[in-house]
């Protein structure tokens, strides 16, 4: 029995793109327990609510993550919608499909990219990226920004995807798709990468539940929930299954977050087929809202809460958010135990964390 | 000889971003960009780095974390500001927890706009930033050779 020391793990980590601090009591190279402290990227966005209105939140909400940014501005306009009780024209709610779409597949190619960089795989890290930009090459051809987009207005969308650019997102998203053939087939079958994934990091289905945790962890433990299932936006009228593994280690949470760009791939063509030709972009709003609405949709992350009140002014009474990777931490802790210091850039990776969500 | 023989090596820290300008930091080092062409390589050592690209605005608890980074790395070292949030505080500068742009902490030499910058003009930054590290080194390569 060794004696006990903590190591310091961030907040600034060359594995880490974003400060979370971790204190890591060991012993024998064995971590007994991860003590988390956050707060360094805490901003008070929510409190902005007593200086913007309704409609200039939008944009706030937006910068909330740069990387589910335009998820955000969608689950937040959604809300408002509910309260004023408006229906968002269908091609409007079809076009938030794909642009949702579309930022799931380049958060999950960065966090893939991530992933490789993490386990040491630097020409990886360098192809998923690759790919990504093109993904972002759709973001700015369609609205014409890279991360942060800002199309989302309350009632609908503020810009249109014409015929010629879907058959663009058509042709590309086919390139993609045969480029990630190649890349998955590394990181599902290429040996060293199964050596630091395999067995590493297991949490149970109880955990899962015990914790609460969301999205791809709790999809690669076997949980299936995807918030996509409840219908928001046009999910409704999109066939997908949720991806689902039993292994519930690293290599479980690698395999669902690929198998889930296949799977927007697909759902991008859905909705490319069923939207509809000519409608509006989105619904006429009139005055201020009035009462509370509570949403739940499933960001690249997993799930995320919107809570909107508003009393008829201008400017909202509260409005919370609750993100995946705030349910995500205390697995990741519960993770942590037991693991050799080496695995724990993999493990924190794994959850994809993303603090500016969580810390707001 | 001073440092003008060597390759600037690059420190990122992540202020309060979020996120958006972070991860268009790291777009610029990937291959569609890259950064590295420049000679400059990404390093999370601020013991060797010696342009700091911070993103973000500042806020009580990485004020120190901020400081402290940029007291570790050698001189001559250049500060670049990636986005509005680095440069005044941006969409958040009305927020409780913000103090401002990175200048409150920390002297900055070169501020990059954009919400979220983009990759093009955070390219842009760096490189003045290592004509900037260029100039500072051979500048005190002098005064070592005056006091010498
Ligand atoms: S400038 Fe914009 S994109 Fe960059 S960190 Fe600030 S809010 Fe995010």
């Amino acid at each position: 029995m060794g004696k006990r020391s903590v190591i310091p793990f961030g907040p600034q980590h060359p594995v880490l793109p974003e400060p979370i601090h971790l204190d890591l009591v060991v012993e024998d190279e064995k971590i007994v327990e991860a003590i988390p402290s956050i707060g360094f990227v805490h901003r008070g966005l929510e409190s902005l609510i007593d200086k913007r209105d309704f409609n200039q939140l939008t944009y706030v909400v937006e910068r909330t993550c740069g990387i589910c940014s335009f998820q955000h501005g969608m689950g937040y306009c959604e809300c408002v919608e509910h309260i004023f009780d408006v229906e968002v024209p269908r091609r409007a709610r079809f076009l938030r499909t794909i642009w949702a779409e579309l930022s799931r597949m380049h958060s999950h190619l960065l966090w893939a990219g991530l992933l490789a960089d993490a386990f040491g795989y630097e020409n990886l890290f360098y192809q998923c990226w690759r790919i990504r930009e093109k993904v972002l090459d759709l973001h700015e051809l369609t609205a014409g920004g890279r991360v942060i987009f800002s199309v989302n207005k309350v009632g609908g969308v503020i810009k249109d995807i014409d015929e010629d650019k879907l058959k663009v997102i058509l042709d590309t998203i086919k390139d993609i798709e045969k480029e990630l053939k190649v890349i998955s087939k590394t990181f599902f079958k290429d040996y060293s990468v199964q050596s630091r994934l395999k067995g590493v990091g297991i949490l149970t289905p109880e955990q899962i539940n015990a914790l609460g945790a969301v999205g791809p962890m709790a999809r690669a433990s076997g949980v299936s929930n995807d918030m996509r299932s409840l219908g928001y936006a046009a999910y409704d009228e999109i066939d997908f299954e949720p991806v689902v593994s039993n292994d519930c280690d690293c290599y479980a949470r690698c395999y669902v977050r690929i198998m889930e760009i296949f799977q927007s791939i697909d759902i991008i063509r859905q909705a490319i087929d069923k939207i509809p030709k000519e409608d509006e972009l989105a619904a006429v709003i009139k005055g201020n809202p009035n009462g509370e609405y509570f949403m739940r949709l499933e960001q690249p992350r997993g799930e995320a809460f919107y809570y909107v009140k508003a009393n008829g002014k201008p400017n909202l009474q509260r409005m919370r958010v609750r993100t995946p990777t705030f349910a995500n931490v205390p697995a990741l802790c519960e993770m942590l135990k037991n693991t050799e210091v080496a695995d724990v850039g993999i493990l924190v990776v794994t959850i994809d964390p993303c603090i500016s969500c969580t810390e707001r | 000889m001073a440092n003008i023989t060597r390759s600037p090596w690059l420190l990122h820290y992540d202020g309060s971003s979020c996120n958006g300008c972070d991860i268009e930091v790291l777009a610029c080092l990937t291959p569609v960009y890259d950064a590295e062409r420049f000679g400059i390589i990404n390093t999370g050592d601020p013991m060797q780095a010696d342009i700091f690209l911070i993103t973000g605005g500042v806020n009580e608890q990485n004020m120190p974390v901020v400081k402290q980074l940029y007291e570790q790395m050698p001189e001559p070292k250049v500060v670049v500001a990636v986005g509005v949030c680095a440069c005044t505080g941006g969409v958040f500068k009305d927020c409780y927890n913000i103090i401002g742009g990175a200048d409150v902490a920390i002297p900055v030499d070169i501020y990059v706009p954009g919400c979220a910058a983009r990759p093009q003009a955070i390219i842009d930054g760096i490189v003045k930033a290592v004509a900037l590290f260029q100039e500072r080194a051979q500048k005190s390569e002098k005064e070592v050779d005056k006091v010498g």
